[in-house]
Formats: C-alpha cells, structure tokens, sequence
C-alpha cells in the first residue's frame, strides 16, 4: 500500500533577468510505502531538496500532484516532519523547548509536552541534556534533538535532508544505527536524501537513484539482506547494490559536472 | 548557521559566557518579561547549575580562584590608562604645566562636586536631566520596536520606507533641534522629543534588521511544523530578533545622554548641560569639571547597566 504518492510532478522556478525558468524536476514518478524506509541519491543540483519541499508541502508543484493517503498535499502540516542537514534548532531554545516546539504548534497540553518532550530526548539517547541550548551541544547531539523534535509531534512520514552531511563519519555511523533503531520502534515512513551511496544503500529498503537536472527518477533500487545483523558494510551483497548504485549515478554525475560547468560559461 | 562552524565539544559550557550568579539574580525580573520565548527556554539551568555538575568543588574553587586573579590583573590594566589621566589631571595643574585658572587639579573639582552634592545643586539638575533622558529614551524603546518590528516584517512597507529612513538617519539630530524649538516651544517637550528623535534610529534601525536577518532554515523549519504567520513571528521572528534590537536599545541609551546635554545648553534652566554651561560662563570653573565628572560617570553607569541586560538576553548568541 502505498502512503506518498509523487505523480508526474514538474517544479519550474521562474529566473530573474531571464525568458526561461528553471527546470528544477521533471516528470518525477515515485511510489512510498506505508512504513517504508526510502532513501534518494542523485548528483548535486538535482533537484532532491526541492522534491522533499515538496512533499513537505512548503512549496506547490507547478505540474502534477502529490498524495498523502489518498488526499493531494496543499500546504505543510504535522503529518510530516523535516530534519535538515543544518539541524535548524532554534538558538534561544533549550534541547527541551526546541523538542517541544512542535507539540506546543500542536496546541499539547504543557504537561503533555514536557512529558513528550522528555521521552523523545530519552529515546535518542539525551537524556540529561534536557537544559543545554544548542550551543553547548556537539553537532551530532544537536541534529539527535533535531530528530527528537521532528518524532515528538508524531508525524507518520519523516523528511530527511542529509541530515549527516554535516557530522564526522563515526558520529554519523552511530546516529545511521540509531536511526534505523528509531524507525523500526515507531515504524514511520521515512524519505532520506544522501549523496553518499554506502548511506543510502545501508539505510534504505529501496534507492531512489535520479537524474541529473531536471530531475526525474532514473530507477529505484531495491536492498534486500537476508539479515540485518553484524557489519553489513562488509557484506558482499552489500557491494554488489553499492556498486549497482554507482554505476546508475556515475553517468548522472558525468552529465550534472557538464551542466554546470556550461552554466559557469554562460555566467561567466 | 553558526553551528555548524563551531562544534563545541560536550561539557565545554562556555561558562565564562554566561552571566556570573550575581547578575543571574539580580536580572530575574527583565529576564521573566521575555514571555515570547516560552517560559521553559529560560530555566536558569544553563547557569551556575551546569557549572557543579562538571566540575567537583575543589576544581570549582581553584578556578574559582585563578579567575579571581585574572579579573584582578584585568582590571588593574584595563584601569591603568584612567589612573594615569586622573595623576596628570591633579599634578600638571600644581606643578604649572596647565593653567590652574582653567584646569583646576582634580581634588578642588571633586571638593566643588561633593559641595554641589550637599547643596542639593548636583541632585536637582542630575534629576532634571535623568527625567528627560529615560523620558525620551522610554518613549524611543516604546515606539521604534513595534515600528521596527512593523517595517521589517512587512517587505513593501521597508521598501517605501527605507529611503527616507535613510535620509533622516544622516540628518542630525542637532540639526533639527531648532525646528523642534520652533514647533514646541523650549520647555520640556522639546528637549524629550529631542532625545526621542536622536534616540530612536539606533533601535529603529537595529530592530529592522533583527527581523530582516532571521535564519531562512528557522523560518522554514517553523513553516513546515504548521505555524501560521502570527504565530511564526511570535515564536520564532521575535526571540530571534531580541538580541539585535538590544543592541539598539544600548546605544540609543549611550544617545540619550549625549544629546540631551546638547540641548540642555542650548535652553534650559536646570540640568547638567545647564550647569556646566552656566557654571562656565559665571568662572566657577571647579563646579564646570563636577558637572562634567558627573556626566562621564552616568554615562558609564547607564552604558554598563545596559550591557548587562543586553547579554542577559544573548546568552545564547554566545558561541
């Protein structure tokens, strides 16, 4: 069954000084299952933060649509929750007041929210960071409470946006486990957007590969290990879909690195 | 955003940053009127309390102590430079360096200041002048915020309105005083819309851009939690603004003095402006030096008092 539905959809953006928009996506075709963990790689400039703004509703479509459950997104809401790569906590906030942010737009009774609040911080494991603003918080701890804050309002699907990217590889490592713990205790859908392959391939039940600009869906690739147990970065199988993964992406990224350098020449 | 430029590890608390236990106490009243954040952003824990828990209370002393020192030894250095002015200032005078009739040594000011003080003289133009510059200064802080607040959130409204706040940004306050005293006559309304004018670019100015500067992400990160605009700006544009339009407040307080001595010479009958003036050109040169004293010294007060309450509400800006 499927939960988020991207039909067709097309977004342009209109360029300043310029008689043609921008062609951000065209024609993205993607089906989302109900508690499916998806990831998605595509060269740089893609167009893949747009489709997750997309879907997150914070921009509309300029063709085609986008269905949760049967019903076309028409603007954000809490039946999705985002974490950025650049975690987005808002300063003047403790760990706690940044958790319950979403419950209090939520309208949650306070105590509800304390409570939440604290339960969330707990399951990613910051408990006793509950009074610390994010200056005193190492990055990895920071993008732990942006996830906190993203579940606490109980979203069903979860938008990621290499929320890794920022952290060094063994921080990463550890919150990639602890976020497959996360997902397979709350059992939400998840849409997670990487350029690393070994992360999307670790991570995701399926690889959504796109093209590069304008982006569309060039194959999405299922991962099916027999076990998820044990170090399966060592696993054979493992390499044979990080290199199936490669080879799709090899000729985008090829093809992303002329259109920029074109784009650079015609500035220029 | 700046967070990712700085990982700070965990544990490092920056604890020099943040307001020492004194201060945390004495600016618990400014601190509970900040309501827009939520009450729980302020739970006082990033305080001493994290302190304890990372260091035992030997270490605690000993830093205690070695931070006592290093205050000491900054405070002779940063003092040494004033010292110095304040010896020549008493000494060049007796040793006939400068003219005696003119600068008086320092000692025979401060006799003078303390003879005004007791006269009730320096009280009563001191109050004067502090009535007329927290006069104009309140009414600064309580018109430009919301004008501010207005004008940034609203794009069309700071597109209208940005040249022409340009324009009388750079047209001096001194200058148009005497269109103020031709309009208000030269009582007190003219010298409190004289501080008001002068007073309310620097918040005016400073609470645009706080609203003008948000983090895009923060933004985007509320928007797409569902909040609606009224309450993006209260939850989000406001808390994230205060600490630039404290800085506004700051130096609109520093103004509020220096213009309104201005104006206090130009036509007043009480006030310090007044009485340095006054004390002037009647050669009670030692009385002119105590008025002058004086004016250095509020100014000081007032500058350090709102530095304090400007990091109270930055703690967080602080990485």
């Amino acid at each position: 069954m499927s939960r988020i539905g991207i039909r067709n959809v097309t977004k342009t953006f209109p360029v300043r000084d310029a008689g043609e928009p921008f062609t951000a996506l065209s024609g993205v075709d993607l089906d989302v299952r109900e508690g499916e963990f998806l990831t998605l790689v595509g060269p740089s400039g893609c167009g893949k933060s747009t489709l997750l703004d997309l879907v997150a509703g914070l921009t509309p479509p300029t063709a085609g649509e986008i269905v949760i459950d049967g019903a076309p997104v028409t603007g954000p809401g809490l039946d999705r929750g985002i974490v950025f790569q650049q975690y987005a906590l808002f300063p003047w906030r403790t760990a706690q007041a940044n958790v319950e942010f979403g419950l209090e737009a939520k309208a949650a009774p306070r105590k509800e929210r304390a409570r939440r609040a604290r339960e969330h911080l707990a399951l990613v494991g910051l408990t006793g960071f509950e009074d610390r603003y994010p200056h005193e918080l190492s990055g990895g701890m920071r993008q732990r409470v942006a996830i906190a804050r993203s579940l606490a309002f109980d979203p069903d699907v979860l938008l990621m946006d290499e929320p890794f990217a920022a952290l060094d590889a063994q921080t990463r490592e550890s919150l990639q486990e602890e976020l497959l713990r996360v997902w397979q205790h709350t059992g939400k859908t998840v849409i997670f957007i990487t350029h690393g392959i070994d992360e999307a391939v670790y991570l995701g039940e399926r690889v959504a590969v796109m093209t590069s600009r304008p982006g569309r869906i060039k194959e999405v690739v299922e991962i099916a290990f027999d076990s998820r147990e044990g170090d399966l970065r060592a696993d054979p199988v493992f390499g044979e879909y990080r290199h199936h993964v490669w080879k799709l992406l090899r000729d985008e990224v090829a093809a992303a690195q002329v259109q920029e350098r074109e784009v650079a020449i015609s500035h220029g | 955003m700046a967070d990712t430029r700085q990982e700070t590890p965990p544990g490092d608390l920056h604890w020099y940053d943040l307001p020492d236990d004194e201060a945390h106490e004495d600016t618990a009243g400014p601190e509970a009127q900040d309501d827009t954040a939520g009450p729980e952003t302020h739970d006082d824990t990033a305080g001493p309390e994290t302190r304890e828990d990372t260091a035992g209370p030997q270490t605690q002393r000993a830093a205690r102590a070695v931070s006592w020192g290093r205050a000491a030894r900054r405070a002779a250095v940063n003092s040494a430079a004033i010292l110095l002015l304040l010896a020549a200032w008493e000494v060049l005078p007796r040793l006939g360096v400068l003219d005696r009739v003119f600068v008086p040594p320092l000692s025979e000011s401060l006799v003078a200041g303390y003879d005004l003080l007791i006269s009730g003289q320096l009280p009563e133009h001191l109050q004067a002048s502090l009535a007329r510059s927290l006069a104009g200064f309140g009414l600064a802080i309580v018109l430009a915020i919301p004008l501010g607040l207005l004008i940034g959130w609203y794009r069309p409204v700071a597109d209208f309105l940005t040249p022409l706040l340009e324009l009388f940004r750079n047209t001096s306050a001194v200058a148009l005083l005497p269109v103020f005293t031709l309009i208000l006559g030269i009582g007190e309304t003219t010298k409190i819309t004289f501080v008001l004018y002068a007073c309310s670019w620097p918040i005016l100015l400073n609470t645009i851009s706080g609203v003008k500067t948000v983090e895009p992400l923060l933004i985007k990160s509320a928007r797409s939690m569902g909040l609606g605009p009224v309450r993006l700006f209260q939850k989000v544009i406001l808390p994230a603004a205060v600490p630039t339009i404290f800085t506004g407040v700051r130096l609109a307080g520093a103004y509020s003095i220096l213009v309104l001595l201005f104006a206090e010479m130009v036509g007043a009958k009480a006030g310090l402006g007044y009485l340095i003036l006054d004390t002037q050109s009647s050669f009670r040169i030692p009385d002119m030096y105590a008025g002058i004293i004086t004016i250095s010294v509020l100014g000081l007060l007032f500058n350090l008092l709102l530095v304090a309450v400007e990091r109270r509400f930055s703690t967080w800006r602080t990485t």
